[in-house]
């Protein structure tokens, strides 16, 4: 009975899949789907490495620094890092009083209520403060821009598929607007063509456009490429703080996991050995 | 247990003989994992993956629990505070990679725990009971993993949490009432939040229940092995301990270090970039997808893009996923082959590793795949096999299969000749 209702079952779905894949392969042949322009124009991230990747990859404390300067110069006036505070600053090789005046001295304030009159008012940021957010909601951020919003930059390397390239490239990667693109495709008014974007056009305009915008304290060179970088390395810190910790651990664990592992299989081979030898002696 | 050469519980001391007078405790640990127990002298590895499935639970259970501690499931905050775990917590952003990465490794023990089951014929008689609870314990998992996906309350998470509560919606009449019990609402907002959190952190305690009713009904006929042919006498067994705790203790090492090595170096690597970004019901991912462990189902699902008759499309993909695991319930008396092992199989061993196997690793990439051509027509034929496979292919061929002779015991098949009969 079982197997009699599940042949018909069987059947049933079988053939309606095999029917649909023959009306798909039909419609597939007479009328084959055409690649969205976006795809034809669309560009993988470029190769571009940090010194924080792979398993043994450390976070250069230098270049976090200047990643930071870029984000606070040239960033930090439309993208917010809500999820970070001052005090996480720390971690990149500021003293504690550099931290302290770094929060202080941020340009946009901490929100508060006033502690005399109980009004929504702003003071100075301490270590303790998340970094203040550009606007003060979406439909203000949407309004001074053009009517995008500026995406926050905690976790972006991580939200986005290509990681840390994909903001390199989409930093560099403005150009002039191929000839042949179709005119539906075309960046309208406020946008941008940036191939390694979604749909091509982005509504940020290009943040870094000249050697030397930000001035480095140390001997690096300020390149637009190395701009980029330096901000797309100081992103990966925001993204996972605990990266490099995270792969120190992961070494101390695999090594102790890899004596334990040998240990137990000796421990294995040995409790088995009578047991294989006794397959041995039959055998000879 | 049932074999009576199994050895007999002896307390050594005096307190050992009064608890086993009144919570016989060691004598239950004695008879399951201990000389209590015997087991197929000859299982392979393939028989390593149930206690790893077990331990995974366990390693989902702890990080959860710690976990709980410091999320909040509320629609607000519910993303912030996984982010606060990451960054706040000491060392929370190793329970929580250990958490997102066990599950996934969970769902490898127990796909693998299946893939055994089924090649090997363990869910024939007199193990039926063990396989139908294993499905449950399956059902449940899926569940219990899916509303986990929800609570980090990212992009992924939404949408996932709306289309896959949305599939109710396509059963006629109760569809539309039954999502919104589900979601506690028309769309996944605060209240689904928090009935999945409780789900969540109920649905494991409920697994554990029925995998010790699983290795409940594992110790009545014990293990199945690699040969199908029962145990016939002390000779083809070892005892459970120290033989196979040793067996699984390594192969438990070398599953943690892949396990560890995924989640200290690419804790990401299975997971989807859009749940970094926080839930937004006003902007759709451009591909919505589950987790892997879903996507051979998800491809079913979306295979089926005509209606039949009065019949939706979306209510037919519906009816075939769920039938997809529930004709698992039915696989028992779908194969009558008295045989159990594949390898003394020649024709299933064939539709096993050329037709099942591979049907499922296309029903995996096509699920994972944007639903466009050509994974549409690849999902439509592999899901066409996968039914066949299981409710036509199984049952004719225990008609029609003339199996390879079978060893006389699991002895004489590990020593390699006929064995003088000694006891």
């Amino acid at each position: 009975m079982v197997r009699f209702f599940g042949i018909l079952i069987g059947l049933f779905f079988a053939g309606m899949m095999v029917y649909s894949f023959g009306r798909g392969a039909v419609e597939y042949v007479s009328n084959p789907p055409v690649k969205a322009v976006e795809y034809q124009f669309h560009e993988k991230p470029k190769e571009v490495s940090f010194a924080s990747d792979g398993p043994f990859g450390k976070f250069d404390n230098q270049q976090l620094q200047r990643g930071f300067q870029v984000y606070k110069e040239v960033c930090a006036a439309c993208h917010g890092l809500r999820l970070v505070a001052f005090r996480n600053l720390s971690d990149l090789g500021y003293s504690e009083d550099e931290v302290k005046a770094i929060a202080a001295n941020w340009p946009i304030e901490t929100p508060d209520i006033d502690p005399n009159t109980g009004e929504a008012s702003t003071r100075p940021s301490i270590p303790a403060d998340k970094f203040p957010k550009p606007f003060a909601n979406n439909v203000a951020a949407a309004a001074a821009n053009n009517n995008a919003i500026p995406p926050d930059l905690s976790l972006i390397t991580k939200a986005r598929g290509g990681g840390a390239p994909y903001i390199y490239s989409l930093l560099t990667g403005y150009a002039e607007v191929p000839a042949k693109l179709p005119e539906a495709n075309r960046p309208g008014s406020g946008l941008h063509y940036n191939p390694y974007f979604a749909n091509l056009n982005i509504a940020m305009a290009p943040p870094i456009t000249a050697d030397g915008q930000v001035t480095y304290s140390d001997e690096t060179e300020a390149t637009l490429s190395q701009m980029a970088e330096d901000v797309s390395a100081f992103l990966i810190w925001t993204a996972e703080p605990s990266l490099i910790k995270q792969k120190q651990t992961g070494w101390a664990v695999l090594a102790f996991l890899l004596i334990a592992t040998i240990l137990a299989f000796l421990s294995y081979k040995s409790i088995w050995a009578d047991v294989k030898s006794e397959k041995k002696k039959k055998d000879a | 247990m049932s074999f009576p050469w199994a050895q007999q519980y002896k307390p050594t001391t005096e307190f050992g003989q009064w608890m086993d007078d009144r919570l016989p405790v060691g004598r239950l640990i004695y008879n399951s994992l201990g000389a209590g127990y015997p087991t197929p002298r000859n299982l392979n590895y393939m028989w390593n993956f149930g206690s790893l499935a077990g331990l995974f639970l366990v390693i989902q259970i702890v990080t959860g629990i710690i976990l709980a501690m410091h999320y909040a499931a509320n629609a607000n905050i519910a993303f912030d505070s996984v982010e606060h775990i990451m960054r706040d917590v000491n060392s929370g952003w190793m329970i929580r990679y250990a958490h997102a990465n066990g599950a996934s490794f969970f769902f490898i023990a127990i796909y693998l725990h299946i893939g055994r089951g089924l090649y090997y014929g363990s869910y024939k008689a007199p193990r039926e009971m063990i396989w139908l609870l294993g499905v449950v314990i399956y059902l449940l998992a899926m569940a219990t993993a899916f509303m986990g996906y929800v609570l980090p309350w990212g992009q992924m998470s939404f949408w996932g949490a709306k289309v896959i509560t949305g599939l109710f919606e396509a059963i006629p009449l109760v569809g539309k009432p039954i999502q919104e019990l589900l979601l506690g609402g028309f769309a996944p907002d605060n209240a689904a939040l928090n009935r999945f959190f409780s789900l969540h952190y109920l649905l494991p305690f409920v697994i554990a229940g029925v995998i010790i009713m699983h290795i409940w009904a594992l110790h009545i006929p014990g293990s199945n092995n690699p040969t199908g042919v029962s145990v016939k006498g002390k000779q083809d067994t070892v005892p459970f301990h120290p033989f196979y705790t040793a067996k699984d203790g390594w192969f438990v090492g070398l599953a943690l270090i892949f396990f560890t090595a995924m989640l200290f170096f690419m804790p990401n690597a299975l997971g989807h970039a859009d749940n970094y970004i926080p839930a937004n019901p006003l902007s759709t991912p451009a591909h919505i997808v589950p987790e892997w462990y879903f996507w051979p189902w998800y491809a079913i699902l979306r295979a089926f893009t005509f209606d039949f008759f009065f019949v939706p499309a979306k209510l037919l993909g519906v009816l075939a996923m769920f039938s997809a695991i529930l004709v698992w319930f039915f696989l028992p008396w779908l194969d009558r082959s008295p045989v159990r092992s594949g390898d003394y199989r020649p024709r299933f061993k064939k539709f096993f590793w050329f037709g099942l196997v591979p049907c499922i690793v296309i029903l995996g990439i096509c699920g994972g795949a944007p639903a466009e051509e050509p994974y549409v027509m690849l999902s439509q034929l592999a899901s066409a096999y996968y039914f066949a496979h299981f409710l036509i292919v199984l049952p004719l061929l225990s008609r029609i299969e003339k199996p390879a002779p079978l060893p006389n015991s699991i002895t004489e098949a590990v020593i390699g000749k006929p064995l003088q009969q000694a006891s």
